[in-house]
């Protein structure tokens, strides 16, 4: 290596360490707040403390409800993803795998839905949503209730797509043998093409579960009563109080956050592989 | 026999479409038509009549409008480019394999992708607060003086919606350059080495080029996450001082449940956002194939 080359060695060193603190520091001084007290948050204070357990105390004793809305954003993350794999996978597998004119031009439309902000729904869905109190089948999905944020996250256009784009690797043969040997379609997708299929379904039960957790604007709109709020909708009822505990309050956001990290560290490779819409193999 | 069994295997066929289709038609698309419908009618809550391009109308002299408009465009045009470009420094840094500490350097700068919207909205805003520890360092520094009101100056308080979403952002689309990048064969950038060619020249004529479908579409994505920006300025700075930092997305959100709930209004300016997004998309996508000529 030459002088030079060894200069912009150094330089994009310089560069990288500047951007890794940068990025990772906002983390390090949530943690460190979250085991320090509030007034020591504040005098600015860079080493972790003994006050965790008392911060976790504080939060649970708070009445911001806050297991019972970790249950909420739990059980809801929980639902969303198991019926997303369920309705979006089969949907992206039979375009692929039944392939006809029609489907081509429904799997079109479906993507279409991708260009549609959600700003232009909050009004015309918080209609619907609330119309639906008063019909007997679909109070399960009204307005206030888990079903309702459920209900919008079942069947994406994302996902479709990702699990079209991956059955493209999955061998056809195995279809027809299956169905010689007798097997029904759905279970030629329940049997065969599911288990065959698992890193395509880690990536998406990553991206979907970490999107519902996350989720912040239809709950906001759509769980308006106390015992129904999720995990985001709380830490922002903290973060907007006057006189906020910093303590209390990154401890709220360090238990929030540590779900979607534990996920990240644990399955980088399907949480890349996930957001980028790409899987192979 | 074997026409009717084709038959059956088409009609089954359908069965696993039919939900998605069913869901996706209800919660997007009937929506998407009643916005507009919605959009034509004025009216207090559920007392609702016809009354044309009324409501479009208001927009133009609507200056809280105007102010969510303008600011959702500074944000456009000034973190997306940064945001963009931020990126593509990164990856072509880390793509060079002779680097000692790529996989670390990777993980921490896509580490921010980890939290949620309101969570490190949460965290900026504790640290940018008056008495909070960005302040507190700057002084300590002497870079300034007297604290720096992030919050509840317009100025600092929009750039503060800027720093915070790149912070989020920049390590997302680096993802995406990084696994661009791979795709690009080593032996052309030995062969512009060999010619002469200088770091920021196979950044401007090899990777950029190479990577311009990749670009293209982190463009249009982040230009659709910017135009809908609601999580940040809701939690940071609460839209404020004085609307300072609205969004259009929380402008609807305020019309809908902070003033008097007026739904045509509402759903008026929400086509603000389609029109924006379907326009700048296909601009978008027009410069990115001409480029190629």
């Amino acid at each position: 290596m030459n002088k030079k080359a060894k200069c912009i060695r150094v330089i994009e060193y310089i560069i990288l360490t500047i951007l890794t603190i940068l990025s990772v520091f906002p983390f390090l001084w949530m943690i460190i707040a979250a085991t320090n007290q509030s007034v020591d948050v504040t005098k600015g204070r860079l080493l972790p403390g003994t006050y965790f357990l008392e911060n976790v105390k504080h939060l649970l004793q708070s009445d911001l409800n806050y297991m019972i809305s970790f249950k909420n954003s739990l059980l809801i993350a929980v639902i969303t993803t198991t019926l997303a794999m369920v309705v979006s996978s089969c949907a992206g597998y039979a375009i692929e795998i039944y392939r006809s004119k029609a489907k081509d031009f429904i799997f079109n439309f479906i993507l279409l839905s991708m260009m549609v902000p959600f700003a232009a729904l909050m009004v015309p869905l918080f209609r619907l949503f609330t119309n639906f109190k008063n019909i007997p089948i679909l109070k399960i999905i009204a307005l206030d209730s888990e079903g309702s944020v459920i209900i919008i996250s079942i069947a994406t256009a994302f996902l479709i797509f990702f699990f079209r784009q991956n059955t493209r690797t999955f061998p056809r043969e195995l279809v027809e043998a299956a169905r010689i040997d007798g097997l029904s379609e759905f279970h030629i997708f329940a049997k065969i093409y599911m288990p065959t299929m698992k890193s395509t379904y880690a990536a998406a039960t990553v991206v979907t579960f970490m999107s519902s957790w996350n989720n912040y604007l239809w709950p906001l709109i759509a769980l308006q009563s106390e015992k129904k709020r999720t995990l985001p909708l709380v830490i922002s009822a903290m973060g907007s109080s006057y006189t906020p505990d910093y303590g209390m309050m990154m401890t709220a956001v360090v238990i929030a956050t540590i779900p979607t990290a534990l996920i990240f560290f644990l399955m980088q490779k399907q949480f890349v592989a996930g957001m980028t819409g790409s899987v192979k193999g | 026999m074997y026409k009717k069994q084709k038959q059956i295997l088409a009609l089954k066929s359908w069965l696993f479409i039919i939900p998605s289709v069913i869901l996706i038609v209800s919660f997007v698309f009937y929506p998407m038509v009643q916005a507009f419908l919605t959009s034509l009618q004025t009216g207090i809550g559920a007392n609702m009549h016809f009354s044309g391009i009324e409501n479009y109308k208001r927009l133009l002299t609507d200056t809280t409008f105007r102010k969510a408009l303008f600011n959702t465009v500074l944000y456009l045009v000034v973190q997306v480019p940064i945001m963009i470009v931020l990126a593509l420094i990164i990856s072509s840094i880390l793509n060079d394999k002779k680097l000692k500490g790529r996989g670390f350097f990777r993980t921490a700068i896509f580490l921010p992708c980890v939290t949620s919207l309101v969570a490190y909205s949460i965290i900026f805003k504790s640290l940018f607060a008056t008495d909070g520890f960005i302040n507190g360092l700057l002084m300590k520094i002497h870079i300034i003086d007297e604290p720096i009101a992030w919050i509840t100056n317009a100025f600092f308080a929009r750039m503060l919606i800027i720093i915070a979403i790149t912070w989020r952002w920049v390590g997302y689309n680096m993802v995406f350059y990084l696994a661009g990048l791979q795709g690009i064969d080593d032996s052309i950038y030995e062969a512009a080495e060999i010619d002469g060619a200088n770091g920021v020249q196979r950044f401007r004529y090899i990777t950029v080029p190479m990577l311009k479908p990749i670009i293209l579409f982190t463009t249009i994505n982040s230009t659709i996450g910017t135009l809908q920006l609601f999580d940040e300025p809701v939690n940071i700075t609460e839209g404020g001082p004085a609307n300072a930092t609205i969004t259009i997305s929380q402008y609807i959100y305020n019309l809908l449940f902070k003033y008097q709930p007026n739904f045509g209004y509402a759903a008026a300016v929400s086509y603000v956002i389609v029109v924006l997004i379907v326009v700048l998309s296909f601009i978008q996508m027009k410069v990115g194939d001409k480029r190629d000529e």
